[in-house]
């Protein structure tokens, strides 16, 4: 698994990077280089390539291996309720704010396999807002939105999960959402009515609704500054006035021409569109 | 202690540690020249929540500019960057940083051995790498990327640690460059500048 120079130079990454574009149109050139670069280290590694020739080859001309490539150079690792305190200020200020509306439209970008939609479909029904909303959860990878769709997580995950929406301000019994099943927690149909699990690639794709809440965590990091104002501006096309636009905790609005119009929501990661 | 004209080309240092190693910093920092050429870059492990912290705690202890690494920042000569919880940090080709929340590396992130990869890579010839106390081998890998890659590596000696494991397994595991004592470290580090 562990080699002191690496398997793959940056030239290789390159090559392999214009071949995704040209084959499958497919743009990572706008993400961050060292990361990008591990995974793909990491991967060629794990599957025993036997030259970066075959590797390449495998990319390009098996399509199953190409959904299996682009799975592990994006970073999947998520959870329910991750950072607590976000999630009780979505639950105390954002969303009782757009509770007011007669629908609710939210997308969650990035969302990979689910657990973000899951929590926040989760909150809507607590304050008896979900019957009115409707989660677009979007990803470019359709392995992980197949999982996201089965609404079904590891059961050993529950006890964190579960700490997790207690501090964010959940007050009821957490396994009362899902039913254990071996190894597996199966989260309840109820949930899941509300979210629309799709494809969509922020590299490429445009905007194609308007929301009053675009939730984006921990995807932005690994553009590159010029991808990440590029995807901002899609965020801002995409926001209705007055909506709300939540990023991860080590990301901002702040190097975007855009922050001028946008008003932070004190000590978190949540910009509201003022003008 | 001598000085090498290898040491003398130094762009970053990076010092990785676990437990035992806050103590570490806590009396080296206040010894470090204010005018390092360099920016120091620490990668410690901690709990998850508690990120102002530290970086507060140490900027107390230097008149060195003391902060927590923002992603697709420039690592700027005379800073001590400290990793943030809870996320991978690596150094991209051109001195910035990004951050990365994949999956643990070593039931650890931020991992050191992440940090000392990229960083290697960045660097080359031009980084030194310091690991400290600890319990976990986190940071041997890393090590033996620098070392491949040209840089410098550097333990404390684990005699002198609290946890001795972390230092201890590098010295195993591959030649280290420098064993130092906790006394002996702020005269290195301020050497290299």
């Amino acid at each position: 698994m562990y080699s002191e120079v690496s398997l793959i130079n940056d030239e290789q990454v390159e090559i392999l990077l214009a071949d995704l574009l040209d084959h499958y149109g497919y743009d990572f050139t706008g993400y961050s280089r060292a990361s990008l670069k591990r995974r793909i280290i990491r991967l060629y590694s794990l599957d025993k390539a036997l030259s970066f020739a075959e590797f390449r080859y495998q990319i390009n001309n098996d399509p199953v291996y190409f959904k299996r490539f682009v799975e592990q150079i994006t970073v999947n690792v998520t959870e329910m309720f991750r950072d607590p305190v976000f999630f009780k200020t979505l639950r105390d200020v954002v969303l009782p704010k757009l509770g007011t509306y007669p629908f609710i439209r939210i997308w969650l970008a990035g969302c990979s396999t689910g657990e973000e939609a899951y929590s926040i479909s989760i909150i809507l029904k607590e304050l008896n807002l979900l019957h009115k909303s409707l989660i677009y959860a979007t990803d470019l990878n359709p392995v992980v939105l197949e999982k996201a769709a089965q609404s079904m997580f590891a059961l050993s995950q529950m006890k964190q999960y579960s700490e997790n929406y207690i501090a964010s301000g959940g007050q009821l019994d957490f396994s009362s959402y899902y039913t254990a099943n071996y190894s597996l927690a199966k989260f309840d149909d109820e949930l899941k009515r509300k979210i629309i699990f799709s494809t969509h690639n922020l590299v490429s794709d445009h905007t194609f609704n308007e929301f009053q809440l675009i939730l984006c965590r921990n995807v932005l990091i690994y553009f590159d500054r010029d991808l990440q104002h590029k995807v901002l501006q899609l965020f801002d096309e995409s926001l209705q006035p007055l909506g709300y636009l939540a990023l991860g905790s080590k990301e901002t609005l702040d190097f975007s021409p855009l922050s001028k119009n946008y008003k932070r929501v004190p000590a978190e990661k949540i910009w509201r569109k003022v003008s | 202690m001598e000085e090498s004209e290898l040491m003398k080309n130094c762009e970053a240092l990076i010092i990785g540690g676990s437990a035992g190693s806050l103590e570490v910093l806590l009396r080296v920092l206040p010894a470090l020249s204010p005018t390092l050429s360099f920016p120091v870059i620490i990668v410690v492990h901690r709990k998850h929540g508690t990120d102002s912290l530290l970086p507060d705690l140490l900027s107390g202890k230097t008149s060195l500019k003391v902060k927590e690494i923002e992603e697709k920042e420039q690592a700027m000569a005379g800073t001590v960057y400290i990793a943030p919880s809870d996320y991978h940090t690596l150094i991209e080709q051109n001195k910035t940083f990004s951050l990365d929340y994949s999956e643990k590396v070593n039931y650890s992130r931020p991992a050191i051995d992440v940090t000392f990869q990229t960083g290697a890579e960045a660097y080359k010839g031009k980084l030194v790498c310091m690991l400290l106390s600890g319990s976990n081998s986190d940071g041997v890998n890393g090590l033996k990327s620098v070392k491949a890659w040209g840089g410098i590596t550097v333990i404390q000696d684990p005699e002198t640690a609290q946890v001795s494991y972390m230092p201890a397994q590098a010295a195993l595991q591959l030649k280290i460059d420098y064993t130092l004592s906790i006394e002996d470290m702020a005269d290195f580090i301020n050497l290299l500048s």
